[in-house]
């Protein structure tokens, strides 16, 4: 099968699988008879912890600005160093919070993911967005219950992808790829205790994209007593 | 019958290729032995000559084993039962003490085995002695068996003791030894016969079977020897060995283990070096060694396993490898942007075509190779300065390319030097961080941290281990923490992070 043939079959199924996800589409103009995403949901409570995996299930996710789709490194870095939006690299937005990029309107989601990843195809189709040669701007915070030297930030991604803790560029994953768990590895680093806000910025050409993402211990097991807030130690976290 | 020269020792400087630096001649050598941090292996010749090495890969000769016994010979009772001479020894650790076996032959088959006893390897230490405890089995030259070279064998699965001995006139035979003393267990018992044609016996064991490593053809005649080391395997310690082909070595099977290669003629003498982690090595001599004068040689190499037998590893050469993690499949490259092999192009075949343009969709007329890609053609895009390393989908491209190349006086590990890993075309070298990550730096200087460690590993994959890296205590592996991110980690033989391939490209 062609490549990007291939990639549309989770769009086919999405058209024919609808269910009782609870996450409603912000109100877009042409969503009128998009289903709800399937695999994501609005939180219903402030806190959440990673799965059983050590998979963070909980983001706030930008709506896609759309951008040339190219891959490769030097376009991806012209992308990711691209202002869309004031203070992109800093903000810890709210769930419908609004920011300008170019002459677009775009709105933070808060969602969780009923999966090991989040789906951003379902993200950006349900609200009749462009999913294709589009950028994704995401951001948790996750809370650890004591300082965590050695740890790793564990990712996949569909496509490139380019990753911040605490403000530290830690990952950067180029090219046309699939999501694959521990794709993107960064080197050893230190959870502060508290709140530690992870940044990304996610680049589609076409077809299916999404990302997963986890902490590893120093023995590259999956660390699991973190959770994820969208709302606590905002005040913290920024700094 | 077989007669055994004594190798000259030949102080030979060699460029750090194939087998081992400094003074490796030796002939019959004895198992390698680590101990206290150093390897020893004691060879056929007056006194039994001693090879001794800090590293396993530069030897030195260190005088003979006889220098520390009382009259510089073997005892009054091991002479009488063979004769002077001194050959072909083997060694093993049995709780605080070494057992050392040796061949003492007056005029073969007439000949014994005698034990020295003793507490440390180390003639510098002050505790080095040798005592003779006499002989432990012989041939009165008239019997079907011809008492020299023995093979020591601890049994893991009950802590026996075994000793195999004999040489082309008659039978290997097999008695069990007492650890306690080193010598025969059950004296009145009649030796089991094991196999015939050959010699140099010795047994090693795994995953529940007992293979029997044995020497064919003739010895001493330099390039003209036909050494070749063989196998069987059994059940039981006392048999019967068979080979591949159900051929008892009591009837003279034996499936090849390693004959002459290259500039290397006449293996034997095989010993087990378990370097534990999954590292095996086996020490062996070539009866001739073509780029030392056809001198009669030590080497240690890889011991590799495959459908329940042992297979003889070759030490890594110089060459240009796509290194590729077992765990991920993608392999280490410099992370910078790659151009595609030929440049740009759609499917077709002159570049540009898109779809429908390639073979068999309308293109006429011969279609051109395209040149392989190395790094000068794209290197003036690479930055300068120290570059990340990276895991990525091997695509052939310049920047994957990774020459390992051995380097002079540098010491090295067990069978090799070490090696030095760079970009081939460049001196781009793979280097370890102080923070135990990589990056791959504009020249190689020679530290520590951009010396390699390369250990081929029992299932044919590979370790590699810088020989130091700054602020780490312990040993640390170049391991595949995730598909796309490479790093050193604690080596752990259960796992596949710390296994790599080197494909040629």
């Amino acid at each position: 099968m062609h490549r990007w043939l291939s990639k549309l079959t989770p769009a086919l199924a999405v058209l024919v699988v609808v269910t009782g996800s609870a996450f409603v589409a912000v109100a877009a103009q042409d969503t009128a008879a998009r289903p709800p995403a399937p695999t994501l949901l609005r939180p219903k409570t402030p806190t959440r912890a990673v799965d059983a995996a050590g998979f963070v299930q909980r983001w706030l996710v930008l709506e896609p600005i759309r951008v040339a789709g190219q891959l490769t490194e030097s376009t991806v870095q012209a992308a990711v160093k691209t202002e869309y939006f004031p203070n992109q690299l800093t903000v810890i937005p709210r769930d419908g919070d609004r920011v300008t990029a170019g002459d677009a309107q775009l709105a933070w989601h808060a969602l969780d993911t009923t999966n090991y990843n989040l789906n951003l195809f379902h993200f950006a189709y349900a609200l009749g967005k462009p999913t294709s040669n589009v950028l994704f701007w995401a951001v948790t915070v996750v809370n650890a219950p004591r300082e965590m030297p050695g740890v790793r930030l564990a990712i996949g991604s569909n496509a490139a992808s380019v990753w911040w803790v605490n403000g530290e560029e830690v990952i950067r994953l180029y090219n046309d790829r699939q999501s694959v768990i521990d794709d993107g590895v960064s080197n050893r680093l230190t959870l502060r205790k508290g709140p530690n806000v992870i940044r990304a910025v996610i680049v589609n050409a076409g077809g299916a994209t999404d990302f997963c993402a986890r902490f590893l211990d120093a023995d590259n097991n999956p660390i699991k007593g973190i959770t994820t807030t969208l709302e606590e130690d905002r005040k913290a976290a920024a700094h | 019958m077989t007669y055994r020269l004594v190798a000259a020792a030949i102080l030979w400087l060699v460029v750090p290729v194939l087998v081992l630096d400094g003074q490796p001649g030796i002939h019959d050598p004895s198992t390698v032995v680590l101990h206290n941090g150093k390897f020893y292996t004691y060879g056929t010749g007056g006194g039994l000559p001693i090879l001794v090495s800090d590293d396993g890969w530069t030897w030195r000769r260190a005088g003979t084993l006889m220098q520390a016994l009382p009259g510089g010979r073997p005892g009054p009772d091991v002479i009488a039962r063979g004769g002077n001479n001194t050959w072909a020894p083997d060694v093993i650790r049995v709780g605080d003490r070494y057992f050392v076996y040796y061949s003492a032959p007056g005029t073969q088959p007439k000949s014994a085995i005698g034990l020295l006893v003793g507490k440390t390897l180390d003639p510098e230490s002050p505790a080095y002695i040798w005592e003779d405890a006499g002989p432990v089995v012989w041939s009165d030259g008239v019997e079907d068996s011809n008492a020299i070279d023995p093979g020591v064998f601890h049994d893991p699965t009950n802590g026996s003791l075994w000793l195999t001995y004999g040489s082309y006139f008659g039978y290997i035979r097999l008695v069990e030894l007492n650890p306690k003393t080193g010598k025969r267990l059950y004296p009145d018992r009649k030796p089991i016969n094991i196999a015939i044609n050959s010699e140099a016996s010795i047994m090693i064991f795994r995953e529940g079977w007992y293979y029997l490593l044995v020497t064919h053809g003739s010895c001493c005649a330099g390039a003209n020897s036909s050494y070749n080391i063989r196998m069987g395997r059994a059940r039981k310690v006392t048999g019967p060995f068979l080979d591949n082909m159900g051929i008892d070595m009591l009837q003279g099977g034996g499936k090849l283990f390693v004959g002459s290669s290259g500039r290397h003629i006449g293996p034997g003498h095989f010993g087990l070096l378990d370097l534990a982690d999954g590292v095996q090595k086996f020490s062996l001599h070539y009866e001739a060694d073509l780029d030392r004068g056809g001198i009669s040689v030590l080497d240690i190499r890889p011991l590799l396993w495959r459908d329940g037998w042992p297979v003889a590893g070759d030490n890594l050469t110089e060459g240009t490898y796509q290194i590729e993690s077992v765990r991920t499949g993608t392999a280490l490259e410099l992370a910078v942007q790659g151009m595609p092999v030929g440049g740009f192009r759609g499917r077709g075949g002159r570049g540009g075509g898109g779809r429908g343009a390639g073979a068999g969709r309308g293109e006429v007329g011969p279609l051109e190779p395209i040149p392989s890609q190395d790094a000068a053609q794209v290197v003036a895009s690479w930055p300068a300065g120290a570059v990340d390393v990276r895991l990525s989908p091997y695509m052939v491209q310049a920047q994957q390319k990774w020459a390992i190349t051995p380097v002079a006086n540098a010491g090295g590990y067990p069978g090799s030097p070490y090696f030095k890993i760079t970009i081939a075309g460049t001196e781009r070298a793979l280097t370890a961080t102080a923070d135990a990550e990589l990056v791959a730096l504009p020249a190689f200087t020679g530290a520590a941290e951009q010396l390699w460690r390369i250990d081929e590993l029992t299932d044919g994959t590979y370790r590699l281990m810088p020989k130091a890296v700054p602020n780490a205590k312990d040993p640390l592996a170049l391991s595949a923490v995730g598909s796309s991110k490479p790093t050193l980690d604690t080596f752990k033989a259960d796992s596949d992070r710390q296994r790599w391939l080197l494909k040629t490209p």
